[in-house]
Parts: C-alpha cells; structure tokens; sequence
C-alpha cells in the first residue's frame, strides 16, 4: 500500500498571492518562484496535517475538473519539485513542527 | 615630568539621503573634501545625524571592487566585505566602521547597503531605475543596465527634475510611497536633485520600435520590481521585508511597461 504523503509550506520562504499566481522568494539564494494556479491551490492547502491525495481531492479535482489519479500523481511530482527547491517540505508523518523533521526528510 | 599626548584631529560630514543623515568620520581632510565633493547637494548643515560610520583609511593594497560582495548579519551587527572594503554597523547602537582605501567607490558602495538595510525595515527600497519629478509627482523607469535608464534620463524635457539615473530611493511614509533623489550616478554622471514627491507610477522598461504603455499583471509587476530592488544579503528576516515591501508597494503604486523608442515624445505619455 502507498504511503501517504504530508506537505507543509517551509517556514524560510516569503509568499504573497497576486491574482491567480503565488510568489514565493526562497531566503536561500534570494530566488524567486511563480506558482500557477493549480500549484497555488496546493500551496496553500498545504498546511502539513492533511495528506496531499486529500488535498488534491478536495481542492483540486473539485476546483480544475482533472481525474484523481492523474492529479496526485501531478501533485506528488510538483511537490517533489518544490520540496527540491527548499520551499515546500515533505514527510510521510504529519508535520507539526518543521524543527522536528530532519533535512532528509524535509528535502527528501 | 608632564606626560606626552598627541590629539588626532577628526573631521565628519553628514550625508542625508532619503532624509536619512549618516555622519562619515574621518583623520583625513583629503578624504573629507572628496566626500564634500562626491556628495554636493546631499551634505547636509545639520549637526544630527542617525547613524555615525568611522571611515579608517588604508594603503592602496587591497583586493579590487570586483570582488564578490558579502552582505552577513550575525549578532546584531551587519558584515559587509567586497575585497576593496570592509565594514560593520550595528544597527542598535547607530555605529559603524569602515576599513578602505582612500576612493569615492567603496564609501558609495556601503552607503547604499545601509541605506538598502535601513529601508528594508520601512517597507522602502533602493531601485536599479531612473527616477524624475514632473508636475509634484515622482515617475520609476526601472530596468537592468542597457534597459534605457539613461536614455530615458537624457530625453527629460527642461520641466522635470532628475533624482537619478541609475538608483531611485524609495521610502514608505504614512502618505504613502515618496521617491528622493540620491547621489548615486550611471553613464549619465550627474547627481540627482536632493528633492522628493510622492510615487505617481513605476515603468519597467523595454526599449522597441514605438512608444507605449502597457498593463501587466501584479505578479508580474511584483517580479519587475524585485528583478530590479537592490538586496545585498540572504538574511531570511531582510528577504521577508523586501518581498513584502515589492508586494505591497505593487499593491497600491500604478506598475506598467513603457516601450520607448530613443525619442524625447516618449514624455508626452508621462506626467
């Protein structure tokens, strides 16, 4: 059985919607990024208590009318991305508190 | 026997931009009179100043300005190295000290990371971006270098005042986004008036074969204004403040495209 997966926003980023689109700028390099819409949606679902396939569910089949599978398998691999870029953490556990996960973990 | 002192005479000057007065303390009344002459117009008569920086001069030995530039923070005192400088200041006690060669550019240089550190907690900014007062009200032409800052600049017409060609210094004050003039200069080497207005628009420019305005979206506008935002360090507290201070400045200041061709109509559409 797939384990689930938790996504929380990592706390060294700063974020502001504009519009449909949300910029974050990482601390790490000053770098900035431009989440679409669909991204947008998770982002800021991502509140590290809900698993991302229910996110993904509840926010965007619902809202972008896309198949589920498809959409968590979107959503995992958009996760990956942002987890790889230090805006975005992951765990298999709940995540409560970002000083309690190592960087493995976090980066994974 | 009568013991032996020697007085070191010590001579300052206060530099205000942006309404924000920095004393430079000096031994050498060589380097005092380049600062008097870099910074015409912006010495100020007042003796009271917010922050007080001692300039200790070196022998010609040092690494060259080209150097990386690292901008630290630890202990409540900013670190600032660029090989051709090193600096301190400590915000808390309004002190700081400078080690450099006796050269106008690196006393430049950490005047605008101080001034960039003391906006940053205002919700202000330094901007790569020309700036001039037409009718009271300030306009920002932003853009990398080659964008056309200069151009723009050089086709003012006689009824605006340049406040820079090259760094726009902008504060955040409770009637809202005020652009001053400051000192720092481009191709065009001219200091800007020591004067200030409200901010009427930001144009991010693009130089093309007419002259135009074009909306963008205020994400968009959010990246132009952060592409161009003078940020010297990788302090998480400072990229808070200035990703706040480009989201909200955004929110509430007109942010558009100005296509201009090297042709002085372009001001027709400004002001």
């Amino acid at each position: 059985m797939k384990k689930k997966l938790y996504v929380a926003r990592s706390p060294r980023i700063a974020a502001r919607k504009l519009g449909e689109e949300t910029l974050v700028m990482s601390a790490q390099g000053s770098t900035l990024f431009t989440l679409n819409p669909t991204a947008t949606v998770l982002w800021q679902a991502a509140d590290g208590i809900t698993a991302l396939d229910a996110i993904v569910e509840r926010h965007i089949c619902s809202e972008f009318e896309v198949e589920a599978e498809q959409a968590i398998r979107d959503a995992e691999a958009l996760a990956e991305d942002l987890a790889r870029h230090g805006i975005l953490l992951i765990s298999e556990k709940p995540i409560s508190s970002t000083r309690n996960l190592t960087v493995q973990e976090q980066y994974r | 026997m009568p013991g032996v002192a020697a007085q070191i005479e010590r001579f300052s000057v206060v530099i205000a931009i942006g309404d924000v007065a920095i004393r430079l303390n000096t031994i050498d009344a060589d380097f005092l009179e380049m600062l008097h002459q870099r910074y015409d117009g912006f010495v100020s008569a007042e003796a009271h100043a917010e922050f007080d920086l001692d300039v200790d001069l070196l022998p010609p030995a040092f690494r060259g300005p080209d150097a990386d530039l690292s901008v630290t923070q630890r202990s409540g005192r900013w670190l600032l190295d660029r090989g051709d400088f090193r600096a301190e200041w400590e915000p808390a006690t309004r002190h700081g000290s400078i080690r450099q060669t006796a050269n106008p550019y690196s006393i430049d240089a950490v005047l605008r990371i101080v001034h960039t550190l003391v906006l940053a907690k205002q919700g202000g900014f330094l901007l790569h971006s020309a700036s001039a007062i037409r009718n009271g009200k300030a306009f920002l032409f932003a853009g990398v270098s080659g964008a056309g800052k200069t151009t723009i600049s050089r086709l003012a017409p006689s009824d605006a005042t340049l406040l820079t060609d090259e760094i726009s210094y902008v504060r955040k004050l409770e009637q809202g986004y005020v652009a001053f003039g400051t000192p720092f200069t481009g191709e065009l080497a001219k200091i800007g008036e020591n004067c200030s207005a409200p901010v009427e628009a930001l144009y991010l420019l693009a130089q093309g074969p007419e002259n135009r305005i074009d909306p963008i979206t205020t994400s968009d506008a959010a990246r132009g204004l952060l592409a161009n935002m003078l940020f010297f360090a990788e302090d998480h507290e400072l990229v808070q403040c200035a990703f706040k201070a480009a989201c909200d400045f955004v929110d509430r200041v007109p942010v558009q495209r100005l296509t201009f061709l090297p042709d002085a109509r372009v001001w027709e559409m400004i002001g």
